[in-house]
């Protein structure tokens, strides 16, 4: 079998350094990974040659709270191509104050198995 | 009213310098605060990527100023919130107002300032064209969007590629619009890798270097802006004038410490970082008075700014408990040959601490260039650096034994060398 080998360049995105990293591939398996300063390079640069991944922040409204929105965040990476459907599912979103960091403001999100929870607390408006 | 430590402002730097003042054994601080919450700038930066010097983990914004939110909670460490600060004078009496207290006055052996930075406007930018509705600073963007709950627009054209542009683009279009391109007047982007990865090229969102707006359209609301490309002098190439139809425009083009209070009180100030000169205690011209975060100097990373702020802290509580150790001469930090500032900017030995930490900025994007420091005319560290870019902060470590064993120093000089 013939074999194919390909190299494709990175900017790993696990830190703000932005390590330039390469991936040596022969037939789609990683064979190498240099230009990473640590572990999560390898990690990333690993996933995202085969199935990259991404965390997703956004924010959520909630009633009664102290300011109109909460943020939140998927509890782990989901997979790069959810992340508009997970935006959909978060979109409908409304919680009740107060909320804490960690709740979870909707579980199992697109099917993806992670759940959505809260990065902020928002204690209920004390003024009526 | 008074306290030992005033600190002014209660983001990033507020926080993390209280939180090392009280531990290093100062128990009357008040940080002042004039947004309705701690946490600083922090709170509407939702993304994640925050504090992984500090914590070991990838925080998003409101998480990382709530681990030291919780700190300042625990170690009863008093604030004011709602609380603008009008005045302070040279002797340290601070003038400050809220609907509560109304106006009131305190006095401070030593006061903190930590009052971060804003972003430069439109008006500053002198970009032709009209003024209509539609035009943001990014950073109003993201409040709007992530904290108070609305879409400024739905058509939309980013100015500037710094990092709060880059986030901006991606946040735009997770909640809905169409984010058409983001021009940056300089030939390098001013944000981090990461953010063109992850906040760009995910989404397919162009990146135009050496572009920006000459044209401003619409009446009321904003209907439309023209790009061009620029020549190496930043004057925009006339012919290369492309229209855009877009709702919105969100400027990144930098940001400037709040430096207001800083210069009423007569504080020495730094041209080219627009903060107060510090020396080697983060130190202002004004003895106990400090400064740390975004107000010294704009940074990238939230992690530098707690590291900075907490020696601020300690610096802080020896001054005021006369621990300071006698100022011997200082000696000055000549920033040269493509570094554009150091902080500090000038070292007194005898007040230093084993392992000094010196942050600056180059000029220009270097590959493979080395980074120089020079004891008078002896090159005493010669780092190489595969890439440096202006948007992204370097430092170095000067040790004290270094700096004591050295016969007769009166200069420290930093450069850019290619060999």
């Amino acid at each position: 079998m013939e074999r194919n080998t390909q190299t494709r360049n990175l900017t790993c995105i696990g830190c703000p350094m932005g390590c330039s990293v390469t991936v040596t591939m022969e037939n789609n398996e990683v064979t190498g990974v240099t230009g990473n300063t640590c572990k999560r390079g390898d990690d990333y640069a690993r996933k995202e040659v085969t199935h990259p991944t991404r965390i997703v922040t956004s924010s959520v409204r909630v009633k009664g709270g102290r300011i109109p929105m909460v943020s939140v965040k998927t509890a782990s990476d989901i997979p790069k191509e959810k992340i508009m459907e997970i935006m959909h599912c978060i979109d409908g979103v409304c919680v009740q104050a107060p909320v804490h960091i960690g709740d979870v403001v909707l579980a199992d999100a697109a099917g993806t198995g992670v759940d959505i929870v809260a990065t902020k607390n928002v204690e209920r408006c004390q003024t009526l | 009213m008074n306290y030992e430590l005033v600190i002014v402002g209660g983001g990033p730097a507020g926080l993390a310098a209280a939180v090392s003042a009280k531990k290093n054994g100062c128990d009357s601080i008040l940080i002042l605060e004039r947004d309705g919450e701690l946490g600083g700038i922090l709170n509407q930066c939702i993304h994640n990527g925050f504090g992984l010097h500090t914590f070991k983990e990838e925080l998003t914004g409101p998480e990382y100023a709530s681990r030291f939110i919780k700190q300042v909670e625990e170690l009863q460490i008093e604030y004011k919130l709602n609380t603008m600060v009008m005045d302070i004078t040279r002797d340290k009496t601070i003038t400050a107002m809220n609907r509560t207290d109304g106006l009131f006055h305190i006095q401070a052996k030593a006061i903190i300032l930590a009052m971060g930075c804003r972003e430069r406007p439109r008006g500053a930018l002198n970009i032709p064209g009209t003024r209509p509705a539609g035009i943001y600073s990014a950073g109003t963007a993201q409040r709007l969007v992530n904290i108070e709950g609305y879409l400024p627009g739905k058509e939309v054209v980013i100015l500037g590629s710094g990092d709060i542009g880059l986030i901006m683009a991606r946040r735009m279009t997770l909640e809905g619009a169409h984010v058409q391109v983001v021009a940056e007047l300089m030939p390098y982007s001013g944000g981090l890798k990461r953010n063109i990865v992850q906040c760009l090229d995910d989404y397919g969102i162009p990146l135009k270097l050496s572009h920006t707006v000459v044209d401003i359209r619409g009446k009321k609301r904003l209907t439309g802006i023209t790009l061009a490309e620029v020549d190496a002098n930043g004057k925009p190439i006339p012919g290369t004038e492309e229209d855009y139809q877009c709702d919105t425009l969100l400027l990144s083009c930098g940001l400037i410490p709040e430096n207001e209070l800083s210069l009423g009180m007569g504080i020495e100030m730094e041209r080219v970082t627009s903060g107060p000169v510090v020396n080697e205690s983060l130190e202002t011209n004004i003895p106990g008075v400090f400064a740390c975060g975004n107000v010294l100097h704009v940074h990238d990373l939230v992690d530098f700014v707690s590291q900075e702020a907490a020696t601020a802290g300690a610096n802080a509580v020896s001054y005021i408990k006369g621990g300071f150790a006698a100022l011997s001469p200082e000696t000055p930090i000549e920033a040269t040959d493509g570094i554009r500032y150091t902080v500090p900017k000038k070292i007194s030995v005898s007040r230093m601490p084993e392992e000094l930490t010196v942050r600056f900025r180059v000029g220009t994007v270097y590959q493979n260039c080395y980074i120089s420091v020079y004891f008078n005319d002896t090159r005493v560290l010669h780092r190489k650096r595969p890439v440096m870019a202006p948007g992204e902060m370097e430092q170095v470590k000067l040790s004290r034994q270094e700096l004591a064993d050295f016969k007769d120093l009166n200069r420290i000089t930093f450069k850019i060398e290619e060999t």
